[in-house]
C-alpha cells in the first residue's frame, strides 16, 4: 500500500533508529554534565524528519528548530560534528558557538536549528524565492511545533509563498505541547491543516507517527514544490517522549499519560512492525542496523571527545564576513 | 581607485537624496542579478519616498518584489534570501516598524553567520528611513539607530548627502554583511552633486564636512546639516568648528573622531535622536577612553529630549536639536 521498497524502508528506518541513539547519547551526556546549556530531544518524533527529508537533495533547503537534532541528522549531518559542537568543540558545526539550538550545516542545506519559535519560517520562505528567482527547481522546507503555528511569522510567510507560488513545504510538527502548553488549550480548531486553505494552499493532516504516510504526504508536497505549482501546509501529530527540555519535571502531564503515549506514539516500534509484516526486512536486518548504529554514535562521540576545545582567541572573526 | 580625468573628477550632475539611492539601486542591480529589491509600496508607486521610482519598469515585478503589509515575513525572507545566494535590498517604509521585525534582524540576520560558526553569509540591506520634521507624530518620526548600534553582526550607516547616500548604498549592497541602512525623511529632499556612474563610499570612513580648529562637532544624518548651518554661524563670531559626518556608525572611523580631538581639543556630539542610552554617548566614552589628556573641556552631548515626538510643528521642533542649539552649546564648550 504504501509503495515503499526494501532500501527506502530501511533508509528510514536508520535515519529514525540514528535520531533516537543520538538523542539517548546526548541525555547521557547531559546527565553526566559533559554537554552545557539546555538540549531539547527529538525522540519520539524520528517519523517526521525522516519521511520528510528523504525527499530533498543536499541542495535543498530546511529550517529547524530549537528541537533540531532529527531534522540536522535526516538532512545528512555528520554525528561527531554534532556531538562536538554540543561538547563545545572547535570541530563542532558551529565551532562552540551555537549548540544544540543553532547547529546548521550550509553544506546540506541545512539553514540551522532556531532558538526562536517560529523564527525560521520566513528564512525557509527567503530560501524558497532564492529558487524561484534563480530558476532552480530546488525546495525549501520550514519545519516547526505547534507553538510556531500561533506566531505572525506563520501567518506572514504562508501567505507570501502563497502569493509568489513559492517552491515551500510547510511542516508543522504537533507533538501535543508547545513547551508547557496542550494544544487544546492554544487553538480553538481540531485540525490545524485547514489553516490552509485561508492562505490559499493545499493541506494535508497525517499520522505523524507512520513514517508511511509523512513519506507519502511529504512526497506529493516536495514533488508539487519542485514542479512550480506551489506551497503546501502539512501537519504532522506526534508526541514527544521527553520533556521540552532535559531535566523539565513536566508538571503539566500526567504519568499516566506520559507512561501510556510514549508506548502508544513510538515511531520507531511501528515502522519495526510494519518492515517485518511486509517482509521487508526481518528482525535480526533491523537488530543489525541498530548495531551499526550504536558503533557509529560511540566511534562519533570518541571523535568529538578528542577534539579541541573551541578557541576563543577566533571569536571576534565569526561576527562578521570580511570578504 | 579610480582614475581621475586631467580636469576634473568623475561628473557629476545635481540629484536629490531620494534619486541618488535610486541610482545606486538602478546601478547596483544592472550589475548584478542577485540584487533584487524588497518591500511595501516599492513598484508601481515607487516607494513611500520614492526611492525606488522608475525602477519597476525597468526591472520587472520579480526583481523589484512589492510585498504585502508584512514586517517581519519580508525582512525573514530576506534573510532566507540572502542566505541562499540573493542579495536583497529590504525597504523597511519607516525605521518606527522595526519592531515589528526585530527578531529577524537580530536574533536571525546579525548572527545567524556566528552561531553557525562562520559557514554563513547574509548579505542583505535593510534601508529604512527615520527622523521627525514632518509632523508624523510618535509612531513615525524616532531615532532608533542606538537600537541597531547594539547588536553585533550588524553594519550600521546614515548618510547626509545624496553624494555618500549614493557610495555608501553602492557599497552597503557589495557588503557579506546586514547592514542597517537609515535614511532621513527631511533628506529626500535636499539636492546635492552626485558623481555619475559608479560611486563607492566605503563603509567605516568618516567625512570631515567642514575643517576647523576650535571644537569637533561629530554628528550624523540630518544633523550634518544642522551642525554646518551652525558652523557657519560659529564662524562670524570667529569660531572654527569642525564638523565631522561619521557616516558610517557600525564600524566606527575612530581615528577620524579622534583625529579631529586631538586638533581642537573640544568635542560636541550632536544627534536626533534621544539622548539616554544614544550613540553619542559611545563616541563620548570612546573619546574620553582614548584622549582624555588630548581634552581640553569635558565632552558634550546635544541631543533630542527624552519624550516621544509630539506632533504640533513648535512641539517637534522643541525636542530635537535646532541650529541655534548647536550654535548656543558650542559657544558653551570654547568659552
Amino acid at each position: 500500500m504504501s509503495g515503499i521498497d526494501r532500501a527506502t524502508a530501511l533508509a528510514l528506518y536508520r535515519v529514525m533508529r540514528t535520531i533516537r541513539a543520538f538523542e539517548e547519547r546526548a541525555t547521557q551526556l547531559f546527565g553526566e554534565n559533559k554537554i552545557w546549556g539546555t538540549i531539547h530531544s527529538y525522540a519520539g518524533e524520528e517519523a517526521i524528519a525522516a519521511g520528510v527529508c528523504a525527499h530533498l537533495r543536499d541542495e535543498d533547503w530546511i529550517t529547524s528548530t530549537h528541537r533540531g537534532h532529527g531534522h540536522c541528522i535526516a538532512k545528512g549531518a555528520d554525528l561527531g560534528k554534532m556531538f562536538a559542537e554540543l561538547l563545545g568543540r572547535e570541530t563542532g558545526y558551529c565551532r562552540g558557538r551555537g549548540g544544540s539550538m543553532h547547529i546548521a550545516d550550509t553544506s546540506k542545506g541545512n539553514l540551522g536549528a532556531n532558538g526562536i519559535v517560529g523564527g525560521g519560517i520566513p528564512i525557509a520562505t527567503g530560501a524558497a524565492l532564492t529558487a524561484k528567482q534563480l530558476g532552480t527547481d530546488q525546495v525549501a522546507v520550514s519545519v516547526f511545533g505547534d507553538g510556531a503555528v500561533k506566531q505572525g511569522t506563520f501567518h506572514e510567510s504562508l501567505n507570501l509563498a502563497a502569493i509568489w507560488k513559492l517552491p515551500a513545504v510547510y511542516v508543522c510538527e504537533n507533538n501535543q505541547y508547545a513547551e508547557s502548553l496542550p494544544v487544546k488549550r492554544a487553538f480553538a480548531v481540531d485540525d490545524i491543516a485547514k489553516r490552509a486553505e485561508g492562505y490559499g494552499m493545499p493541506g494535508m493532516h497525517v499520522d505523524g507517527r507512520d513514517v508511511r504516510a509523512v513519506h507519502a504526504a511529504a512526497g506529493e508536497a516536495v514533488t508539487r514544490a519542485r514542479a512550480g505549482k506551489g506551497p503546501t501546509f502539512i501537519v504532522a501529530d506526534s508526541y514527544r517522549h521527553e520533556g521540552h527540555y532535559y531535566g523539565d519535571p513536566r508538571k503539566y502531564q500526567t504519568k499516566d499519560e506520559i507512561e501510556g503515549w510514549r508506548k502508544q506514539f513510538d515511531p520507531i516500534a511501528d515502522a519495526r512492525a510494519w518492515i517485518i509484516a511486509a517482509k521487508l526486512a526481518s528482525a535480526a536486518d533491523l537488530d543489525a542496523i541498530d548495531r551499526e548504529i550504536a558503533a557509529e554514535i560511540d566511534r562519533s562521540v570518541a571523535w568529538a571527545d578528542q577534539g579541541p576545545l573551541a578557541s576563543p582567541i577566533k571569536l571576534p572573526e565569526d561576527v562578521y564576513a570580511s570578504d | 581607485m579610480q582614475a581621475t580625468e586631467a580636469r576634473a573628477p568623475a561628473a557629476t550632475r545635481e540629484m536629490f537624496y531620494n534619486e541618488a539611492l535610486g541610482d545606486a539601486l538602478r546601478l547596483e542591480m544592472e550589475r548584478d542579478e542577485r540584487v533584487i529589491v524588497i518591500g511595501e509600496d516599492i513598484a508601481e508607486h515607487g516607494g513611500a519616498f520614492q526611492v525606488t521610482a522608475g525602477l519597476l519598469d525597468k526591472f520587472g515585478p520579480t526583481r523589484i518584489r512589492q510585498t504585502p503589509i508584512s514586517e517581519i515575513g519580508i525582512v525573514g525572507a530576506a534573510v532566507g534570501a540572502a542566505l541562499t545566494g540573493l542579495r536583497p535590498v529590504v525597504e523597511l517604509m519607516y525605521v518606527d516598524f522595526a519592531g515589528l521585525a526585530m527578531d529577524q534582524i537580530v536574533n536571525q540576520a546579525a548572527q545567524n553567520r556566528f552561531m553557525f560558526g562562520g559557514q554563513a553569509r547574509v548579505p542583505m540591506v535593510l534601508r529604512t528611513q527615520g527622523g521627525s520634521g514632518r509632523g508624523n507624530a510618535a509612531q513615525h518620526s524616532k531615532s532608533l539607530e542606538a537600537w541597531f548600534a547594539h547588536i553585533a553582526g550588524l553594519k550600521l550607516v546614515m548618510p547626509s548627502t545624496p553624494a555618500d547616500a549614493k557610495g555608501l548604498l553602492t557599497a552597503a549592497v557589495r557588503d557579506n554583511n546586514p547592514v542597517i541602512f537609515l535614511e532621513h525623511k527631511l533628506l529626500y529632499r535636499t539636492k546635492g552633486q552626485v558623481p555619475e556612474g559608479e560611486h563607492l563610499v566605503p563603509l567605516g570612513k568618516a567625512d570631515v564636512k567642514r575643517e576647523g580648529t576650535d571644537l569637533t562637532i561629530v554628528t550624523w544624518s540630518r544633523e550634518v546639516l544642522f551642525s554646518l548651518d551652525a558652523a557657519a554661524k560659529l564662524a562670524e563670531d570667529g569660531i572654527a568648528a569642525e564638523v565631522v559626518d561619521v557616516r558610517t556608525l557600525v564600524p566606527l572611523d575612530r581615528e577620524t573622531i579622534l583625529g579631529s580631538v586631538r586638533k581642537t581639543h573640544r568635542l560636541l556630539v550632536v544627534h536626533e535622536a534621544i539622548k539616554r542610552g544614544g550613540y553619542g554617548a559611545e563616541i563620548a566614552a570612546m573619546v574620553a577612553e582614548e584622549a582624555f589628556d588630548d581634552l581640553d573641556a569635558p565632552p558634550r552631548r546635544l541631543a533630542g529630549l527624552e519624550t516621544p515626538i509630539p506632533y504640533a510643528q513648535h512641539l517637534e521642533t522643541t525636542v530635537v536639536p535646532q541650529v541655534d542649539d548647536i550654535v548656543r552649546v558650542a559657544k558653551e564648550l570654547v568659552a
